[in-house]
């Protein structure tokens, strides 16, 4: 049977990983690579990589960064910041990662997911995105972009099928209502999505307690999910190792990777 | 030598890595003269079958591959496209594969599960092959899977809604539906355990 995954989420400035809350005042965690190999050790089941400041700055993605990550970890590896050509997936691919993600980029040119579809497959490109609760929006959800400061007046649930469409492989959503807030993932959000598109689903943002794993793995049919604060924020009371997580997660009837033991 | 398939819209990078973290070393090749005196042939698979058929076609690997791998018998393993394209015919875009072995590759149908299957899933081996495996969790990615004519063929099998074949082994060839190179300690370990028996 297929696992729900856990998802150890980086966010890099300059070599380093930081966290920041609802996209701002970013804190120091660690250096990426003893971060990711640190993570790959305690059997995190997949990275994600977010060069966070590469398209405010209007640079390339951090290269030498995902290099470092990708020859010291063994499973799965997004990356995602300041990806804005064929040419620049090309290079993170070749540096090591698997997939990319495109976020704001996708926004402004949507044909990039096409083209990202078709020369390395549709698994290699994830559609992240970051929505925020609407009322007006015919789903309720409206896309932001750029660090989820500018509205798009996209419909978000109407964004991601089209996403599906052009050939993204796979969704991630980030609710910027939870973001960083540690309440619990965004249910309803997740529900809906599930009901638009087909390719799995990763839900982002909120998650701060076990329990919101197993809601989030329970109620919906996502099959992944973004931690990061719980495993590591210093802002936190309380942090949760992957294995407690294993642990409680498969006490609750939820189907994980085992942990090996070594 | 130990030699790694490198075309553009493979992953033979992270294949690299996972070799060298076994404290072993490899060349990456891309032509078929370049294939002479491989111990091991590994051939990564990201992308569609047909993408991998046209670059090895380009890379004029063809014949070495036939003449290496069946001729002289050397150790091969295919990740994922690179099990898929071993069979006869592959449903993604239509595309006739090198047939070595009897099959087909098929679709999972969407209207059952999420395609691509992505993630973590148990690998059951049911037939010993020369070399030994474990029951364990590996990574998938793929929207594709084969169906061997020959049951004889099938080395692991996996549950996505239903049975698929997930590692296949005849003789000297070895194929993984899942990535070996990104499944942890576990694919670490198989990879070491076709390095040295294989």
């Amino acid at each position: 049977m297929l696992t729900k995954r856990l998802i150890a989420c980086f966010d890099i400035i300059g070599g380093n990983v930081t966290k920041a809350v609802q996209f701002q005042d970013n804190i120091y965690v660690g250096a990426a690579e003893e971060l990711a190999l640190s993570m790959y050790e305690k059997q995190i089941d997949e990275l994600i990589f977010y060069d966070v400041t590469a398209s405010a700055e209007k640079r390339p993605i951090d290269i030498e960064t995902v290099k470092r990550v990708a020859a010291c970890v063994f499973i799965p590896f997004t990356v995602g910041g300041g990806i804005k050509t064929l040419s620049d997936m090309y290079e993170a691919l070749k540096a090591g990662a698997e997939k990319i993600s495109v976020d704001s980029m996708a926004v402004r040119n949507p044909d990039i997911i096409t083209q990202g579809s078709k020369a390395f497959g549709a698994q290699c490109v994830v559609l992240s995105t970051q929505v925020k609760r609407t009322p007006s929006m015919p789903s309720g959800y409206e896309v932001y972009i750029d660090g989820a400061r500018v509205a798009t007046g996209l419909d978000g649930i109407e964004w991601i099928r089209r996403g599906q469409e052009l050939g993204a492989g796979e969704i991630c959503l980030n609710s910027i209502d939870c973001d960083g807030t540690c309440a619990g993932y965004d249910l309803e959000l997740m529900k809906k999505a599930e009901a638009a598109v087909s390719v799995p689903l990763i839900a982002s943002g909120g998650a701060g307690q076990p329990e919101h794993l197993r809601d989030l793995f329970k109620t919906t049919q996502a099959q992944a999910a973004i931690i990061s604060s719980m495993l590591y924020s210093p802002r936190l009371e309380r942090n949760f190792s992957v294995e407690e997580l294993k642990e409680y997660l498969t006490a609750q009837g939820v189907a994980v990777r085992p942990m090996r033991a070594e | 030598m130990i030699k790694i398939i490198n075309y553009k819209a493979g992953n033979a990078p992270s294949v690299m890595h996972a070799v060298e973290k076994l404290g072993l070393t490899a060349q990456f090749v891309s032509c078929g003269e370049d294939l002479a005196q491989a111990t091991h042939i590994i051939l990564p698979g990201v992308g569609s079958a047909r993408a991998t058929m046209d670059s090895l076609r380009e890379m004029d690997m063809l014949a070495a591959l036939d003449e290496e791998i069946r001729g002289k018998k050397i150790p091969f393993l295919g990740i994922c496209v690179g099990l898929q394209i071993l069979f006869e015919h592959s449903a993604e875009e239509d595309t006739p594969c090198l047939g070595w072995l009897k099959g087909r590759v098929h679709k999972f149908d969407s209207g059952k599960v999420r395609v691509p299957q992505m993630g973590w899933n148990e690998v059951n081996f049911v037939k010993s092959a020369s070399i030994p495996a474990k029951k364990d969790h590996f990574y998938f990615v793929n929207s594709y899977y084969c169906r061997p004519e020959d049951n004889a063929d099938i080395w692991g099998v996996t549950d996505y809604c239903g049975e698929f074949c997930s590692a296949i082994n005849r003789e000297n060839i070895y194929g993984t539906q899942f990535h070996v190179e990104k499944s942890g300690e576990a694919g670490l370990a198989l990879l070491r355990t076709f390095l040295e028996e294989a």
